[in-house]
């Protein structure tokens, strides 16, 4: 690779026109004959008036420009994040570039083979199995019958389902789909990459993965363009990032502030949907708080003794520093039973982004089973103060928390468990 | 979409352009021979799924055409007791219903194959034409399979093939130019129009009275015959009783006719459907 950066992608002007109700309404006969007969019937009606208009134009409100004279270049081995609401024209730029639908005006031209990846599992056949799928899933992506001969354990390895390979994939859980669909789009070898949404799909670890191999692939010096409404992995692996709103191109640059900039212009409701919390000068915003397990799976509730983890997703405006954050758990009663905060472990917890995930790991967690209400405070610099008071639940489940195989049940233990141990001794005749 | 790769390549990458088109379109040979392995993989998967969870399986191949041999020897053969020129009712329609499958087959199957394919239409790009045309090789398999009761017909009623019999090839290859040019129709129009899928059953229906498969040509004459002829099938199934079994078939005008009609249909077919291929991930 030549230092020099060199294009690969250079886009003027494209645009896209969309009929509204294209995507929904199918044309039958009927209806195209039916509305050819009535506007016969209308010239035969009048047919010495001269029509005002030489043809009824398409009335403007009919269409809808999902993308409107966008322009961009991008450098080879540039990671471009494309961020914007829903209906802003990204996945549209992205079937243009992939050639799957023509611009309506404008032109691109694209330098190297281009691999699109617009949704995990393309090409899925239910009724095949893995190893089937893979190999017709390479090749709708543009795959070789050698290239993927070549690279089948590589993808199976990744896709860790060995055990699955001659199973229909119908059989296989959604999550297995969307691992086996990654596996084999990551290993695509052409210079240019298109990636919409993946990252936000399976469960935490493999999201995970699938970062880490996104992360990879871009270390390789090729061009990926990554759509997803995922803005942490839009930090973390792009390069650069450019936002498109209502079919428009209205920012471009550095990723923390294209993702900054989205975020402002989203106020009211988040770019991530709903809003747990919101300080009161709507710098900070709790966005979501997620419990994994050891292996970083999302869980909806732990088991008394589980190692877990908080995970909070806070959302940021023109702030940096350091946080303190604060987890409180109340029981039913409005008692505080336990308090977790970085505080008092004395780490120190950075916001330099816009959107930050602090994560709480809690080891062999002592909590006996009930509902719990975590309290969550955040307090940082500039005065920064955002307190979620109420509709975070940490649901706890009878476990066998001392291993003995004995389950602890409520309602009489209290609200703690604590290790402990017993034995019996003959008295002593001297103790009183 | 215009998107040939040029001759300017920089590290061996190709150079794609990407603008609206216009018109009428050309095929693009090169960029469809680049793609062949895909025209593998879609015929691949439509045989492998295609009798996926069945108890018989490809006995299906057979079983199909027998079946219909069975109830048109019932019916035709023996009530209506159609003539048949000293050959026997099943074999006469057998020979009849194999390229006719072949046909219908790839009419159902290709005529639906955008409809079908919706998600990879809408996600991937490929030249969009593999998919008719790949169903085809599917019914040429199930017609290879159908072939071998033929062969066991011939056998037990003392066929045996003429000469004329090297002419099979070219006969299928018009069955094969009539199926796809009718399918590049009518998967682009259904693409479109939905109302095309509910047409197909009808109309292959009618195409099969329009072919001489359960009477022979005889029964139609005089000037009827020409408007008849326009009908590449009929071309196709007479073909296959003079080449097997030996039948009088006159190489006149009209049995070119039916040649010239599936080129016409063959053709017309590919720039139908290329003309509107830039519509279809939209309007799909």
């Amino acid at each position: 690779m030549t230092k020099v950066s060199e294009l690969a992608i250079r886009a003027e002007n494209l645009s896209k026109r969309y009929r509204i109700g294209m995507l929904y309404r199918h044309d039958t006969l009927r209806d195209t004959l039916a509305s050819s007969v009535s506007r016969a019937r209308e010239r035969l009606r009048r047919p010495h008036k001269t029509p005002t208009s030489p043809d009824p134009t398409p009335d403007a409100s009919a269409f809808i420009w999902a993308l409107n004279e966008v322009s961009f270049e991008v450098d080879q081995g540039e990671v471009l994040g494309i961020v914007g609401p829903n209906g802003a024209g990204k996945t549209t730029l992205l079937k243009i570039l992939s050639r799957v639908t023509e611009p309506t005006a404008g032109r691109a031209e694209v330098h190297g083979r281009i691999g699109s990846l617009l949704e995990v599992g393309t090409g899925f056949h239910q009724e095949l199995t893995g190893r089937e799928n893979v190999y017709l899933s390479g090749a709708i992506l543009g795959m070789k019958r050698r290239e993927i001969d070549r690279k089948f354990d590589e993808i199976v390895a990744f896709a860790e389902f060995e055990k699955f390979l001659d199973t229909p994939v119908k059989r296989y859980s959604s999550g297995m789909q969307v691992r086996l669909g990654f596996a084999v789009a990551a290993h695509l070898d052409t210079e240019i990459l298109l990636v919409d949404e993946v990252l936000a799909v399976g469960d935490t670890a493999f999201q995970k993965k699938s970062l880490g191999k996104m992360r990879k692939i871009t270390r390789e010096g090729r061009t990926v363009l990554v759509v997803s409404h995922n803005l942490v992995s839009i930090q973390e692996i792009c390069t650069r990032a450019i936002m498109l709103s209502k079919g428009k191109l209205v920012c471009d640059g550095d990723p923390r502030y294209v993702v900054d900039q989205y975020l402002k212009s989203v106020p009211t409701s988040s770019a991530a949907g709903t809003v747990l919390a919101r300080a009161a000068d709507d710098r900070a915003a709790l966005l979501s708080v997620d419990l994994t397990d050891e292996r970083d799976q999302v869980i909806d509730r732990v088991v008394s003794g589980q190692t877990f983890a908080i995970r909070c997703t806070v959302e940021t405006h023109d702030v940096s520093g350091s946080v303190a954050i604060d987890i409180g758990f109340d029981d039913s009663t409005g008692r505080r039973v336990a308090n977790v905060t970085n505080v008092l472990t004395n780490e120190d917890l950075r916001i330099d982004s816009p959107l930050t995930v602090f994560s709480c790991r809690i080891p062999e967690v002592p909590l006996a089973p009930g509902e719990y209400n975590m309290i969550i405070t955040l307090r940082g610099p500039q005065n920064l103060w955002l307190v979620c008071p109420s509709g975070v639940t940490l649901r706890v489940e009878s476990g066998d928390f001392f291993g003995s195989g004995k389950m602890v049940e409520s309602p009489w233990i209290g609200t703690s468990l604590i290790r402990h141990s017993w034995k019996a001794e003959p008295a002593s005749k001297k103790t009183p | 979409m215009t998107h040939s790769p040029t001759t300017q390549t920089r590290e061996h990458s190709p150079v794609f352009k990407i603008r609206p088109s216009k018109g009428w379109r050309r095929l693009n040979l090169r960029e469809l021979w680049e793609y062949r392995e895909l025209l593998y993989f879609f015929a691949w998967r439509d045989i492998k799924v295609r009798y996926k969870q069945t108890v018989i399986g490809v006995a299906w191949a057979v079983l199909q055409p027998f079946l219909l041999m069975v109830v048109f020897t019932i019916f035709f053969g023996r009530l209506a007791a159609i003539p048949t020129n000293g050959v026997p009712y099943p074999l006469f329609s057998y020979v009849a219903l194999l390229p006719w499958g072949l046909f219908a087959a790839g009419l159902a199957t290709g005529g639906t194959s955008i409809t079908a394919n919706q998600a990879l239409i809408t996600r991937v790009y490929f030249p969009r034409i593999l998919l008719p045309a790949s169903t085809i090789v599917a019914a040429l398999l199930d017609f290879g399979i159908a072939s071998v009761v033929l062969v066991a017909l011939m056998v037990y009623y003392g066929f045996v093939p003429t000469l004329a019999a090297i002419a099979l090839p070219l006969l299928i290859m018009l069955a094969v130019v009539t199926s796809l040019g009718a399918g590049f129709w009518l998967s682009a129009l259904d693409a479109r129009y939905r109302d095309i899928r509910y047409t197909i059953p009808f109309l292959t229906q009618l195409w099969l009275f329009a072919t001489p498969v359960i009477y022979p040509p005889s029964f139609v004459s005089g000037p009827l015959r020409w408007i008849y002829s326009i009908n590449p099938m009929v071309g196709v199934v007479n073909g296959f009783r003079w080449a097997l079994l030996g039948q009088t078939f006159a190489f006149d005008l009209s049995s070119w006719l039916s040649v010239v009609v599936a080129l016409v249909i063959f053709v017309s077919g590919i720039f139908y459907f290329l003309r509107v291929e830039k519509t279809l991930p939209d309007v799909v």
